[in-house]
């Protein structure tokens, strides 16, 4: 499917919202308002948010997702509440793992979206045993080391084994903190998901790409799939720092489609929101 | 006609049955269609009907039965030999357990972890409910006869909780319930769990024998320790106190609960377990469960 303005927005206007949710994080971190690690995805925030719209369109609601651990802007881009999601960072009981989650265990029974227990990888073999006993359609989110675990591996097995309604979704930044995937491992995550006899890719973060790897005329679900999608880490692997202030920024990239004053306008309209729901809580 | 009752293993062949019959629930492990069908405690139903065969991978296999069980169907996985729980705990206890707690998902899975030994080596071999039980979150289940077995299904069903069952083949053949043998004035006190339960009692009738007076109270529900007021009796008046009898490595369950027991009582409590060594698969080099004579042994040194 070729994305048009009206997608184009609607994605920008997520992502929109993810980056100034991180920003926002960001910068209460440094204020010391949060008070345990919190792993941020600004620069990744495309993948959920591009997902997401890709699942609206073609009227897929009844869905379950899983949740890696850098995992904010997945929770927001598929209906998380963002006040729970400001008070779980703040270790309130009301957040929305109970205080419990911290930043790496978020969770929505609302939007139907699971929390990781923080073994990583383990939301591979959790989401397929899921998806085999509901045959829901359903999202499995990681990074490129978790896909390293064993049972991860497996995992990708037995869902093209049983043909499941799931798609792996690979959020590969390169890092395992600040290991690179070079040094770590001389294979690809979709070449081994081939090799289980599953659809897979290896692509971009650009949201055109992503939607042409989804088969809406079959249905999206229609048969496993693995997308290992390449994406660029903007702050540390925790807490607020940058380990590369040169690094590609796919926001600002896609920004550049839409007009100054357009871009100007969003980022404003949720930089404020955002801020009006720390300040609820401050 | 006279209503034959039914074993052990009948027993867990009729509930599995029933559970995929009529509960729509779901049955997953390694190998369950194999040629002995689990020592005989499943019906032959196959993955049209719930029964589902797994892969080789023990680790995802944990994992893949947690999903199911967050699902809301109530899932059964039933691990061969308890030793594979070193791979199959993992995201049992890290997410199963937890995610009530954490996130107010129940995960309500039944493990079914069967244990035997002799002759099968370095893991296989043996109890290890001890890998679970230091963890919160799941309730540990020994039960050794038909009526024991009943209960634990039955709780598991009514609730929402993650249960380690802790079978042994060597109880599939039992029909009859394990009732404790409870003295006024005992010199000791056995507190058996597992297999070593048929030991204890035979320990007991053997050592009465020559004026040595041994209770035994069996320990069925490991987690949570809820002793009877009897047992607690039995050992507050024993002269020389007890011992929890397991057929895992005596540093876990055993010690732990021998020291709940004498925290409560005031009496010494020790540990008898398997030896703190690797079984081998030859016979002199194996490491099995305390037998009647250890027990024997053990009973006499304290009295001594």
């Amino acid at each position: 499917m070729i994305l048009d303005q009206s997608l184009s927005s609607r994605i920008y206007e997520t992502a929109a919202l993810n980056r100034a949710f991180e920003v926002s994080a960001f910068e209460q971190m440094k204020l010391g308002n949060i008070k345990f690690p919190a792993y941020l995805s600004a620069g990744q925030e495309y993948i959920s948010a591009t997902i997401a719209v890709a699942l609206e369109e073609a009227g897929i609601n009844d869905r379950q997702i899983f949740i890696q651990h850098r995992g904010h802007s997945t929770y927001l881009s598929f209906g998380g509440d963002i006040d729970k999601l400001v008070l779980e960072l703040l270790g309130d009981k009301r957040g929305c793992a109970n205080g419990m989650g911290g930043s790496a265990s978020i969770h929505s029974v609302e939007a139907n979206i699971y929390g990781h227990d923080g073994l990583m990888g383990s939301q591979g073999p959790i989401s397929t045993g899921m998806c085999y006993a509901n045959k829901i359609p359903t999202l499995c989110f990681t990074g490129d080391a978790a896909v390293e675990e064993d049972y991860f591996l497996a995992s990708i097995g037995w869902a093209s084994t049983k043909k499941l309604p799931i798609i792996f979704i690979v959020e590969d930044n390169n890092f395992s903190i600040l290991t690179e995937k070079k040094v770590r491992r001389n294979w690809d995550i979709h070449d081994v998901a081939k090799a289980f006899k599953m659809k897979a890719f290896n692509i971009d973060d650009d949201p055109q790409e992503i939607f042409s790897c989804l088969d809406f005329e079959n249905g999206i679900f229609s048969e496993p799939m693995l997308l290992n999608i390449n994406t660029h880490r903007m702050f540390w692997h925790a807490g607020a720092g940058v380990d590369d202030p040169d690094i590609f920024d796919r926001h600002k990239s896609i920004g550049e489609i839409f007009t100054a004053d357009y871009r100007e306008n969003i980022q404003n309209k949720y930089n404020n929101y955002v801020s009006n729901v720390w300040k609820k809580y401050l | 006609m006279e209503k034959i009752p039914l074993n052990l293993r009948d027993t867990i062949k009729k509930i599995v049955k029933d559970h995929l019959d009529i509960e729509n629930g779901l049955v997953m492990g390694q190998c369950l269609t194999a040629v002995g069908w689990v020592g005989g405690t499943l019906p032959e139903i196959y993955e049209d009907g719930g029964m589902v065969e797994l892969p080789m991978a023990d680790v995802s296999n944990g994992g893949f039965a947690v999903g199911a069980a967050l699902s809301g169907r109530k899932i059964i996985y039933v691990i061969r030999y308890q030793g594979f729980n070193w791979f199959n705990a993992p995201i049992i206890i890290n997410y199963a357990c937890k995610s009530k707690e954490i996130w107010g998902r129940p995960c309500p899975l039944f493990v079914r972890s069967i244990a035997m030994e002799g002759g099968i080596g370095p893991v296989a071999g043996s109890s290890h409910h001890s890998i679970y039980y230091r963890m919160p979150g799941i309730k540990i289940y020994s039960p050794m006869t038909p009526s024991e077995y009943k209960l634990t299904y039955d709780d598991f069903m009514k609730g929402d909780d993650v249960f380690y069952v802790s079978e042994h083949r060597g109880s599939y053949d039992n029909f009859e319930d394990l009732i404790d043998i409870h003295f006024d004035d005992p010199h000791y006190v056995l507190f058996p769990i597992s297999i070593t339960r048929f030991n204890a009692i035979k320990a007991s009738k053997e050592l009465i024998k020559i004026g040595i007076k041994v209770s035994v109270c069996h320990i069925f529900i490991i987690k949570p320790f809820l002793p009877s007021e009897a047992s607690l009796d039995n050992l507050s008046n024993a002269t020389y106190g007890g011992c929890v009898v397991d057929d895992d490595y005596p540093d876990g369950i055993a010690k732990s609960l021998a020291n709940d027991l004498s925290n409560i009582t005031g009496k010494r409590v020790e540990a008898l377990g398997l030896e703190d060594k690797t079984a081998g698969f030859a016979k002199e080099v194996d490491n099995m469960p305390p037998d009647t004579n250890k027990i024997i042994a053990k009973v006499r040194s304290a009295i001594n």
